[in-house]
This record gives C-alpha cells, structure tokens and sequence, in this order.
C-alpha cells in the first residue's frame, strides 16, 4: 500500500499540473489575446450587405420625370449556394428557367462572374452576393417562387427599385445609364472594399454619370449574423439608408419631344442622312432646354444589365452609334455657320464694319481658283448681305490677306492667326464645359495645329510618297494619293493659303459640335458672354428642400463690341425671310414670331454635306438658340432648316398647340410636396 | 472495519439513508456539488448549442436531463453496494462489455456521426458500449491487479498479463469500430492501473517500448484513417488547411477566446448561435462555455473537474484496500486524461480526437459511465476506510 501511495502521490502532482497548464492556456487565449479573436469571431459570423439608397429622379424644368423609379420584382440567385449542391445547381437552374421562359445556358452565363474569357453578360458584382437575374417578372412567376421554396433554393425573389424612363427614347445620351459598379471603383469612393456586393449601381454616362453622387444618396449597411452555412440569423447593426436627391434640370420635355420628331422627320427625308443633332438653349439663362442625338436608342436595354449583342448594337457602325450623342461627341465641319466668326475676325482685322465688298464668282487664293457657291458672282455687297446671301469670296479674300500678312507660306515668329484666335474666343476648339461627359472639343486649325500634326504623320507620308499606294487599283488615284503624301511630307508642317481660305468659311480641318454652336450664337445674339451651359438646374432633397442651385458659368467673352453685335445679329434676322433658309421658312409667321439664323452646307469628302441651321427667337429679344445638325443630310436651307422650323412651330404652337405656352420658359424651379411629389401649379 | 453490518437488529431503509451513521452521511459532499454543478453547467450548454436546431427544439435537453436522472439512479445503486462486493461482478461486468462491444461490429451496430459505435434499442435511444468498457476494464485490471504476488505488494507477474490481454482485447475491438479516442482512455486505464498498483519500473519502461513500437507500427502500415492522420497534422499546424481539417481547431479558438474574461452570456455567443464549431454539444461544448461564460466560467469548469479529481485521489489515498485505492485512482486517471485531451484540443495544446468532456457533454451513455464512476468513488469512500 506505501508503494500505491507513493504512486497516486505522482498522480496528484501530474494532475495539478495538468490544471494548471489548462487555466493558463485559457488565461492566454481569452484574456491575453482574446480581442484578437473578438475581431476573427466577427469577420467569421457576420456579413455586411449593402442596402442601396434610392436614387434620385431626373426631372424637367416643371418637375416632370425624365428619369424615375419603379419598384419590380427582382429574381436573384445565390451563386454560394447553388455551387455547394453537388449538381453545382444545375437542376435548380433548369427549373428556373422553365418558370422564367429562359435558356438554361443564359442564366448560367448570367452568374458566372466575370473575368477572361468570359463574355458579357457575366455577373460583374462581388461572387457572394446574390445575382439579379430577370428584373421584369410578373407576381405569378415571382410566387411560384416564394411558394415553393424547396424546389429553388438559392433563389429569391424581391421588390428593388430600377430605373424607368417615361420619355422613351428621348434624351437617352444625355440621361446617360447605371451600371453595377466595380470593386476598383467603390474602394476609391469610400475607401470601402469590404462593403463591396455588386448590387448597387452607378452612372456611367450623360447626367446619371456627373450627378452620381448627389443622385446616388448614401447606401445604408446592414450588418448581418449569419450561421456556419451562410444562413442570415438576424440583423446586428443596421445604418439606414440616405436616399438620394432629385436632380432638376432646365430640359423641357415637351420641347424635347418636339426636338426629337423634328429630327426623326429630317433623318427620314433626307434618304443619306447617318446621323442629326437638335440642339435648344435657353438664351436667357445659358441653360439646355433640348439635347437630342439621332439614332437614338431605348435605355430601357440596360436594365439588369445588357446582353453582348446589346451591347454591340450599340457601339457598331451599321446601326449608327446610337449611344454616341451627335450633340456634344458629333464634329462636324460647321460651313457657312462659322462665318459669324469670320465676320467678326474680319472686323478684328481692321475691315470696316460698314464697307463694301466684292463678291465675285472665284477668287485666286495661293494659284488655286476659289469659288463661290455654284460659282456665282453676287456683285458689291456689304457684310450685312454677305451674310444673308453667304457670299464665300469675301472671306476667302481677306482670310488670304490675313495669311499673307502673317508672313504666308514663310511666318513670322509670332503670327497674328486672327481667324483662328477670334474661333477660339467663340468657343470653338475646346469643349463647351457642359455637364455631361465626355464631350469632344471640336478642332480649329491653325499653324500650331498642323505642325503638331506633320510631327506625327510626316513619318508615314513620307515612306508612301517613296514608296506610293501599290495596293490602290486605279492608277491615277494611286498617282494622286502619291503626289498628295510627298507634298505632306515635305511641307505638311505648313499652313498653305487654301487652308486659311477653307478656314473662314468652315471647311476643311475645322470641326465644332453642334453644341459649341449653338452657344456661339448664343453669346452673339444675347450680351456677348459666352457660357458653360449647364442641363442640371438644381439638386433637390427629396423632402423638396433645393439643396444647391446650379449656376452656368461665364467662360468668355466675345471680341465684339455691342453695335458690331447687334449688326451681325441684324444680319442673322433677315436669313430665314430673304437668305439662304427663305425657302425653309416660307409661310412661317414671321410677324408672330420672328427667327433668325444662318444655314451651313459643309463638304466631308467622299460623303455626302452636312447640313447645318444655327438659329434664335425672336429676333428682338432672344429666348431660344435651336441648333440643328445633318450628318450627310445635304444642302442646310433644304435638310437642316426645315427641322428648325418644325421645332419652332412646336414651342410657339403654330398650327398646333404650343409646347411652351407663350414661348416663354419656366423660370422657377418647380416646388416639392412635403411628400416628395411636384406640386403642379 | 466497524461491523456495522454485524449488528443484530437491520436498520430501517430511511435510517440507513438519513440516519446518524448512515452511509449517506460519508459521502464525499464537495465532489457530489462539484459533479452537480458540472452536470446543470453541461445541461445550460447544451441547451445553449442546440436550440438552433429548430425553431422551440428542446428534444436534446429534455433527453440529456433525462440521461442525467438515470444516471444519477445508476450512480446511487453503485454508490450503496459495497465495492468490495464489486471485486465479485467484475468479470461479469468485464464480459458484458466485451459482448456489447462484439454486438457493435455485428449487424445490430450502427454509425452515427460517423462513428460506427452504436447499438440502436429503439424509441431513438441508443447506448455506446465503448463507453461501458471504460468501467468494464478499469474494475478487471483493478481486479487482477489488486492481489499482491506472496510477500511482495507488487501484483503477480501472472495476474499483469491477463490485466494485459483484458486491455488489449477491449482496445482492439474499440478500434475496430475505429474509435481512437475511446482506446486511448482504454489504454490509460490499463496503464494506470499497472503503474498504480505497483508493477516495476523496469515492466513500465518495457511496456512504454511496446507502446511506442506500437504507435509507430501503426503509423508505418498505415493502419489509422487518413482523417485520423489529417487530425494529427492539423494540430501540428492548424493553418495548413483552415477549411478542412484546421476548421475545427480554428473555430473553437475563435470561440473561446472571444469570450474574454467575461463571456457573452448565456445564449449571447454568435459563434455558438452561428454553429460555427462543430459537434458543439457533444467534443467541442466547452468552446460553448468559454464563449459565453467567458474565461471565468471556463475556469469554473475547469476546477469543477480538478475537485472531482483531487477529491478522488483523496478517496484513492484514503481507501485501507488495494482494489478501492486502484479503482478510485483509475478513475481519477481516466478523467483526467480525458478532461485534458478534450479541453486541450478546444484550445489548440492538444490533437483533436473524438472525446466528450465528462459530465458536462451531451451523450447518454458517456454519462451513465461517468455517474457510475463517480458511484464507485462513493462507494469507495464510504466503506473504504475507519472514519474514525
């Protein structure tokens, strides 16, 4: 019994020891380094699912919706889940599909997540949050659902709010579309990577793109338990979501309506056209009252994200581009729209305001014959008639005389470039600052320019002028195309007396977009300011409360004094009843509302012209600005003023009801509810 | 001894239970309150780990309180018979061990949870033999050990080899089911009953030799499951596959040491609501108690179990015969080796294996076992030596 004793006396030492170890073991994880498994247990038993905000509405100048929310049933699949079932979900897709009317292999594409090789449409949102699948199910197909759980596990159905444009297809470039946003984007956002889930959207284009933010509201957070299998258990924490604000803007969609059939109709008669853009500014305030771009297209197709062959129609040439806004993107040779600019460059020059000129029916610019207009001389004219019966050779004249002067084909250090300098002080060769992305800057060509140019060409001209164009069949063009390539390549750097002669009747290299004309005419037929138009009036609380009033910025002035102006403008009035545009405006009420304007008919080679009508009324006291361009739409009197006259039929309600009662635009912003709905006054 | 049971007149059944000398009377109070408190904490937690489950389930703690009342039954007639008496049953109790554990491997033996270690007696009540073998093997090996070899108090070198052939036939069929975790409590009862009662040094070391050739022989012919060895090489490092094997080790350490020094209260443990770790009503429930409890009530547990232990080496040291002394220290020995694996492996100082922490682990028969262990101790105590 002693040796027992002596034994079970070693026992009880071990076993204290062994009580110790455990109690300090225990001390070590719980005490010592417990908060480091504090924060693995809550990495491990929660998830943070994102709840969008609302986004706000896009609304017109008396608060009717351009862009608004509705709510749908949203089937979404849980990817997690459907990959745990050992047929990977297959058989649940299968029965989706059924109930759906889709095919089996779209809805799997639809939530594999993106990444090489893998087309659109693949899920571009976080693997772990539930894909959105079919955004328009009716209530029948989305209870077969709910009802019957057990048979589509993974699968729910819920109410989400997606976006619904009750004007069609009008506007479409400018309301610009949402798109999931990416990771990339939301950790430089907010810094956020964690929270990213994939299912709340951003602005990708036109006004949804600038206002994301203020549209966007501030996504709550829900923080929620989950279980060992991914299963929600209950909320945590919960931050509710800010929705987000209204956006008003100074379109009114009853004009843009009028704009848009407008377009369409010249788009149809003119059997070549590929392409139109309306353009009206308030010119009493710089605001936009109608942007639109021909083709257009229906952004209802972005909604729950766009197919591949969506996506290509879109962006392919045999459609038209319809997701490229012709207004702000569209660059475009103005032609004989431009020259209120070369007036006004003559005028800079010295040329009195009130001399006479001579019009021939060619002149001889650097040995080459510059015509006029089907080459008819137009006699003695002063600039006033120049405009209105848009005599070339005047121009061509001084513009060649103002070339000579800089020291022609051999420049002085600093050259003057009178014409391309006043271009540039109406807005051409920059973008207008317009809210909206994106936008092209138009081109005005001077010596800077072109050598830039040879720079980066002269490499390739000059191997072709070496080697000529083997592979151009006809042997005379081929010949021609070599002797053109040699001449660039030797002296491309150089402005040659016939660019500065196309310059100043808006041909040849310069281009502006149908927007950066209209706010030239803009400042020319108002104060002389030119402005950044702006779309976005105000941003507005969904309370009603105006968050911040949007101001259109002054960017310039124009080299005008106020009686050269009002003698251009004087000019610009007599177009449409005695100029160019006569023929467009026969029978217009001019003694009701009187318009002016000038046509452009600029050549594109190897295509057929664009037609362009820059125009304002009333004469007296301007209230709008209407641009309208025609891609290959020909003669401007014939494809581009009749348009403009359609649209003012439509504003002032001639032979029709009027689409801005009195001709005269809101002023004021249009008042909220406390609700949130538009008070109608 | 006092020759109580000598006297002439036999005391009525409520003397004999309340009365001045009654047995009763010498039970040992501080271990029984420490087993009580065991039991309501185990009761608490798997009422905590289970009622997820399903929305209002409480089949799990309706039958683990049900366990209990038939255990502490059970722990109660053990305690009242005189262990000495139990010297007689323990062949008998020793093959019906083995006859049970033969019954696992035959057709009537079913697997759940994916231990093949189950007789099904229907009404969805099941026992696991192996668990009855722990008692089985601790009183033949204290049999046969606790008659001294003539003028020696060593056992017989005989007597030693039948403890021998016992343990090993009883481990072999445990792990035929496989179950490594209840062979290696087989394998210390054997080995403490040996050392315990005195075998020499020279036999320990020889036999530890044995052992080890063993271990290593099992390793070599790969005759372990490779889940078995993946356990092993987790525990090593945890990290090597956190999903897989480490999974386990991981999530009991996240849970408990996100307990802290308080807890978060009964029912307050996400992980345990989440169902983090798993079997957390059964191996893993102390990962239960030292999230919500936190590192005072893990403690608790802890010295609950270490008073079970120190008063039954106290019992052990106490006990005038050589087979009380070697049962109550088997006893002793068998839960402390289990109480450490089990805790050990929640909180990464020991390999994971299959065992459940005694009196506080949801499981019938384990906790059948273990009441009858704590009766024997009782027992022990109570007739085991002069209070005098």
């Amino acid at each position: 019994m002693i040796r027992m004793r002596a034994r079970l006396l070693v026992l009880h030492v071990l076993v204290l020891t062994l009580l110790v170890v455990l109690a300090m073991r225990l001390w070590q994880v719980q005490v010592v380094r417990g908060q480091e498994f504090v924060t693995r247990a809550t990495e491990t038993r929660t998830r943070t699912v994102i709840v969008p905000a609302v986004r706000g509405q896009i609304l017109d100048s008396s608060g009717r919706p351009l862009v608004r929310n509705k709510t749908a049933l949203v089937v979404s699949v849980d990817r997690t889940r459907l990959s745990r079932m050992p047929d990977g979900g297959v058989k649940v897709l299968r029965k989706l599909s059924a109930v759906l009317d889709r095919p089996v292999a779209q809805l799997q594409q639809r939530i594999t997540p993106c990444g090489p090789g893998i087309a659109k449409p693949c899920w571009t949102g976080s693997p772990y949050q539930p894909v959105p699948l079919d955004e328009k199910v009716g209530t029948r197909e989305a209870l077969q659902i709910l009802e019957r759980q057990e048979e589509f596990p993974g699968v729910t159905a819920e109410i989400h709010s997606v976006r619904q444009y009750p004007g069609g297809r009008a506007a479409a470039q400018m309301l610009g579309y949402l798109q999931p946003v990416t990771e990339a984007e939301l950790e430089e956002r907010e810094g956020l990577k964690a929270s990213f889930s994939g299912v709340d959207l951003v602005g990708r284009d036109g006004l949804e793109y600038v206002y994301d933010e203020a549209l966007r509201g501030k996504a709550g957070l829900r923080r929620v338990q989950v279980d060992r299998m991914g299963k929600a258990l209950g909320v945590e924490e919960q931050t509710t979501p800010i929705p987000g604000d209204h956006l008003v803007t100074s379109i009114d969609s009853r004009v843009q309506n009028v704009v848009e059939t407008a377009l369409a109709r010249a788009m149809k008669s003119a059997p070549a056209a590929d392409g139109g853009a309306g353009v009206v500014l308030d010119a009493r305030t710089g605001r936009v009252v109608a942007l639109a771009s021909a083709p257009g297209y229906d952004p209802a197709i972005w909604a729950g994200g766009i197919s591949a062959r969506g996506y290509q129609w879109l962006m392919s040439e045999k459609s038209g581009k319809p997701l490229v806004s012709r207004a702000i993107n569209g660059q475009f040779a103005p032609g004989s729209t431009f020259k209120v600019s070369s007036v006004t460059s003559m005028l800079r020059a010295g040329y009195p305001l009130n001399g006479k000129y001579g019009c021939p029916g060619s002149v001889m610019v650097g040995g080459r014959a510059f015509n006029n207009f089907r080459g008819i001389p137009l006699g003695t004219l002063d600039l006033h008639m120049a405009l209105v019966k848009s005599c070339d050779t005047i121009f061509y004249q001084a513009a060649f005389e103002q070339y000579m002067k800089d020291g022609g084909r051999n420049p002085k250090k600093t050259p003057k470039e009178v014409f391309a300098n006043v271009a540039r002080a109406f807005g051409f060769g920059r973008p207008t600052g317009i809210d909206l992305p994106g936008e092209s800057s138009g081109r005005i060509p001077d010596r800077a320019w072109k050598k830039d140019l040879w720079n980066h060409t002269s490499a390739v001209n000059c191997e072709r002028s070496r080697k000529g164009y083997p592979e151009v069949k006809d042997r005379a063009r081929a010949e021609f195309l070599k002797r053109l390539a040699l001449e660039n390549c030797t002296e491309g750097f150089l402005l040659r007396p016939g660019d500065a002669a196309n310059f100043s009747i808006g041909q040849g290299d310069v281009l502006v977009t149908p927007l950066q004309l209209a706010r030239a005419y803009m400042a020319l037929v108002t104060d002389g300011k030119v402005r950044s138009p702006r779309i976005g009036w105000a941003q507005v609380r969904p309370d009603g409360k105006v968050v911040k009033t949007i101001d259109v910025p002054v960017v310039g002035k124009l080299p005008l004094s106020e009686k050269e102006r009002r003698y251009i403008k004087n000019a610009l009035s007599q177009v449409p009843s005695d100029g160019t545009a006569a023929g467009a405006f026969a029978g217009f009420p001019m003694n009701k509302v009187r318009i002016g304007g000038k046509t452009g008919t600029a050549e594109v080679w190897g295509k057929k012209d664009t037609a362009w009508f820059a125009s304002f009324a009333p004469t007296q006291n301007p209230q709008y600005v209407v641009v309208v361009m025609i891609s290959q739409g020909g003669m401007g009197g014939s494809a581009a003023a009749p348009a403009a006259r359609e649209i003012y039929e439509g504003i002032y309600g001639i032979k029709r009801p009027p689409a801005v009662p009195g001709g005269r635009l809101t002023t004021r912003l249009p008042t909220f509810a406390p609700d949130g709905t538009v008070a109608r006054g | 001894m006092t020759g109580r049971t000598a006297a002439v007149r036999r005391p009525s059944l409520l003397q004999r239970v309340a009365g001045e000398d009654s047995a009763v009377r010498r039970f040992d109070g501080l271990m029984l309150v420490a087993v009580a408190g065991l039991c309501v904490i185990g009761t608490l937690l798997v009422w905590s780990s289970t009622r997820t489950w399903a929305p209002g389930a409480t089949g799990l703690v309706k039958k683990h309180l049900l366990n209990q009342a038939l255990g502490v039954v059970l722990c109660g007639i053990v305690a009242s018979v005189d262990h000495r008496a139990m010297r007689a049953y323990a062949p008998l109790v020793f093959l019906m061990s083995l006859v049970g554990l033969g019954l696992v491997i035959t057709p009537l033996g079913a697997t759940i949870n994916g231990s093949h270690s189950w007789i099904l007696l229907g009404g969805g009540f099941a026992v696991q033999p192996s668990e009855f073998a722990k008692v089985g093997l601790l009183l033949i090996t204290a049999m046969l050990l606790a008659q001294p070899a003539e003028g020696s108090d060593r056992p017989r070198g005989f007597d030693v080899v039948l403890a021998l052939l016992a343990a090993a036939l009883t481990i072999g069929l445990v792990m035929l089911q496989p179950d490594l975790g209840t062979a290696m409590v087989l394998a210390v009862i054997a080995a403490s009953a040996l050392i315990i009662a005195g075998v020499r040094k020279r036999w320990i070391a020889a036999l530890t030799m044995v052992a080890g050739a063993g271990v290593f022989a099992v390793f070599y012919f790969q005759l372990l499951e490779p889940y078995q060895v993946a356990r092993f090489t987790a525990f090593v490092d945890p990290s090597v596959d956190p999903r897989g094997v480490g999974y386990n080790s991981t999530q009991s350490l996240i849970a408990i040491g996100s307990g802290q020094l308080l807890g978060k209260g009964l029912l307050g443990g996400g992980q345990t609501t989440g169902r983090f770790v798993p079997e957390q009503h059964t191996d893993f429930i102390f990962t239960v108690a030292g999230e919500e409890f936190g590192f005072l009530g893990s403690v608790t547990v802890v010295l609950l179990l270490g008073v079970v232990l120190l008063r039954g080496l106290k019992i052990a040291r106490q006990c005038e015969d050589r087979f009380g002394t070697l049962v109550a220290g088997t006893i002793v020995c068998w839960f402390a080796f289990q109480m450490f694996i089990n805790v050990g492996m929640t909180i990464g100082i020991m390999p994971i294996t299959g065992l459940p922490l005694p009196f506080v682990s949801y499981g019938g028969t384990a906790t059948f076992a273990n009441l009858i262990a704590v009766g024997l101790l009782q027992a022990i105590r109570v007739r085991g030596h002069s209070f005098t």
